[in-house]
This record gives C-alpha cells, structure tokens and sequence, in this order.
C-alpha cells in the first residue's frame, strides 16, 4: 500500500463547497492553497512535514517510545484545549484526551496517510469528545437567551450601532469603534480582559468554539478545521465569523480605549465626507 | 457599471470571508474602496486582528500536567506489551518487505 505525502492528502480532503457561496453572496471560489490564517499567509503544503508523520507512523507501529513521546510532546495540550470545547470538567476531558491516544495506537494499523495524522489525530479526539458529552450529558448548555445578539445568529454587530435605512447615512457607523492602543496581547490576557475573554469563550456555543479554537487558538487551517470537526468550508466560515464577532465584542466594554463615541453624528463628521 | 459602495455595515458581515480570502474580486474591490475611506472601519478590522492574535495567546492555557503524560505513557506501554506478546516479539511493519525483525 502507497502512501500519500500530505500534498496530495490536502487536495483529496478539499473543502466540500468548490463552487464558492450562491450568485450575489460575494463568496467566491476558494483558490487552493491560499487559505490562510487572518494573517493572510497562505499554507503551502509541507512535504518534510509529511515525511516526518510517516517516520513517526511507522516507528509507532513497532512499539517505538521515542516517537510516541514526541507525539504527546508535540500535540498533548492542544487535544486537551480542544476536548474542553465540548467537557467542561477538567477531569472529564483529561478522560477523553487519554481515550485518543488508545485510539490512536489501536488504530495506527489502519490509518492510511489519507490525512494528516494531526487531522487524523484531532479528529478521533472531536468524535470522543461530542460521543461523551452526549453520552453523559455534560453537553454545553445553549447560549444563554438574554445575550445582547438574541441567541446565536445575531448579526456581527448591534444594528444599533449604524444609522437604521432610512437615514441619510444608512448603513454607516452612528456609534463607531474605538482605537484599543497596542497593548501587547500577552499581557491583555493577565486580569480581566483574559477573564472575560475566557468567559466569553466558555459562554459560545460549542459549535462556534470548536471552530473559533481549532482556527485562532490553535492555529490550524480552514481545511483541518472542515476536516477535524467534519464540516463545509462555507459552514466553517459562517461559525468562525460568528464565534469572532462574539469574541470581539466581548472585548469591546473592556479595551475602549475613552469608551465608545457618543451618539449622534453631524453629518460633516461622517466617514464618507472626505 | 455603477457599483454601490458598500455600507459599515456590510463589512462588519464580510470581514471573515474578506480575511479568509473567500469573497469574490468585485466584492473584494468595495470592500477594500471602503476601508480605504472609513477611518471607522479600519478600526473594526484592527479590532478583529487584535481579538484573534489575543485568542493565539490561550494556546499557552492549560499545559498538560505531568500525571497526565505519566498516564499516557503507561498506557503506551501496556499496549506495546499487548503488542510483543501478541507477535511473540517484533512485528511486521505491513509497509515494509519481510525481513528481520528490529
């Protein structure tokens, strides 16, 4: 049996949306390999990155410690980070984390090189996670009603914060965003913007947080993402867009630099008469 | 053709497409005409930059503790156990041709 470097992995487990978002959405087709992070860096595929899988792959199949090290080394918190998506015990998720790694080594006969281990990986460790927090009922609980958006499809922002349709200015910013100054992000997370930042994270649906944490928390891309959680690329976009805009907007009350601007434009102050 | 210039509040809706490089070239084309003059909006899409290089931080959350390596790892070396007496020994990688075993 062949197996198949990453490359080609990537192109077999393509996006399942090829022709892009309906006429009129603006979605256009997604060029492979140029999805990226919101750094806008594209993906290439890794060749010595796959060649390396392999190694560790065949090494593991024959009781190599060394290589199974390196794999808890290498990947041991980020399954535990994401099995917290859908077990909110500590415990609970440490449970499921350590039931992947059998899995995992009961498996490795049959896995094929199809995906990337990391995909392979993350992906057994999603399907134990939901099957768990079906199974004891420890699901998340659903949003809670009296968020500002109304449950979970809200749009990205407070419509409030534009001038309504019938306005002169319709659509435009009656309550604009505030510059938030360049406090480095490790040190927002110390105290309470870290605090609401995790709250607002543990309060998203488990849905949005699964894509929101693969993505932004982990790093991984929009391909490993549909493929981890077994989803479309345009589903994939809709959830992460709205997971962000939640997480935004969670910031917002606490990194306004002098509070959000007051109320009421006159119409010489407006952004388009420039 | 006349396009309609895109409004704020459309952006705030297109911004992750625009940031995953999903929106089409004529779409593509408002939205950065927008940008280029709203001070506002500018300030929302370095809002958003801000929110997901802040969320990349909690990747340092949550380290993995040593017991929970130990446990790991003992559960590695039952199953390799499992493994030699299974094979009475090595076993055959399915990759590679019939040899000694390691």
């Amino acid at each position: 049996m062949q197996w198949q470097p990453t490359a080609d992995a990537a192109a077999a487990d393509a996006p399942r949306n090829p022709r892009g978002g309906p006429p009129g959405s603006g979605l256009g087709r997604v060029p492979a390999g140029t999805e990226g992070g919101a750094t806008g860096a594209p993906s290439p595929p890794n060749r010595s990155e796959a060649g390396e899988e392999l190694a560790l792959v065949a090494a593991l199949r024959q009781g190599d410690e060394a290589s199974f090290v390196a794999l808890l080394d290498r990947y041991h918190d980020a399954l535990l980070r994401l099995a917290r998506v859908w077990i909110r015990d500590a415990a609970g998720a440490e449970d499921v984390v350590q039931e992947t790694w059998l899995a995992v080594l009961q498996g490795i006969d049959r896995f094929e090189g199809r995906s990337s281990l990391k995909t392979w990986l993350f992906g057994i460790l999603a399907n134990q996670a939901k099957r768990r927090a079906r199974r004891e009922g420890r699901s998340v609980p659903f949003a809670t009603l009296g968020t500002a958006n109304g449950g979970d499809d809200g749009p990205a922002v407070d419509p409030d914060r534009f001038f309504p349709a019938d306005h002169p200015w319709a659509g435009h910013w009656s309550r604009p965003p505030v510059g938030w100054g360049g406090a480095p992000e490790a040190q927002l997370l110390a105290g309470e913007v870290g605090e609401a930042l995790r709250r607002a994270l543990a309060e998203l649906p488990s849905r949005y947080r699964a894509v929101i944490v693969l993505r932004d928390v982990e790093g991984r891309t929009s391909v490993e993402t549909c493929n981890i959680l077994g989803i479309s690329a345009t589903n994939q976009r809709v959830l992460l867009h709205r997971a962000r805009s939640r997480m935004r907007q969670a910031l917002e009350p606490y990194l306004d630099a002098e509070g959000t601007a007051p109320g009421g434009h006159h119409a010489n102050d407006l952004p388009g008469a420039r | 053709m006349a396009t309609t210039p895109m409004t704020c509040q459309e952006l705030v809706e297109l911004i992750t497409a625009y940031l995953e490089r999903a929106l089409d070239a004529p779409t593509t084309a408002r939205l950065e005409a927008h940008l280029a003059e709203c001070d506002y909006c500018r300030v929302y899409v370095a809002q958003m930059r801000q929110t997901i290089q802040t969320l990349a931080m909690l990747r340092h959350d949550d380290g993995a503790s040593e017991a929970a390596r130990s446990r790991a790892l003992a559960q590695f070396r039952v199953w390799r156990g499992d493994l030699a007496a299974d094979n009475g020994g090595g076993r055959p990688d399915p990759l590679r041709p019939a040899g000694p075993s390691v």
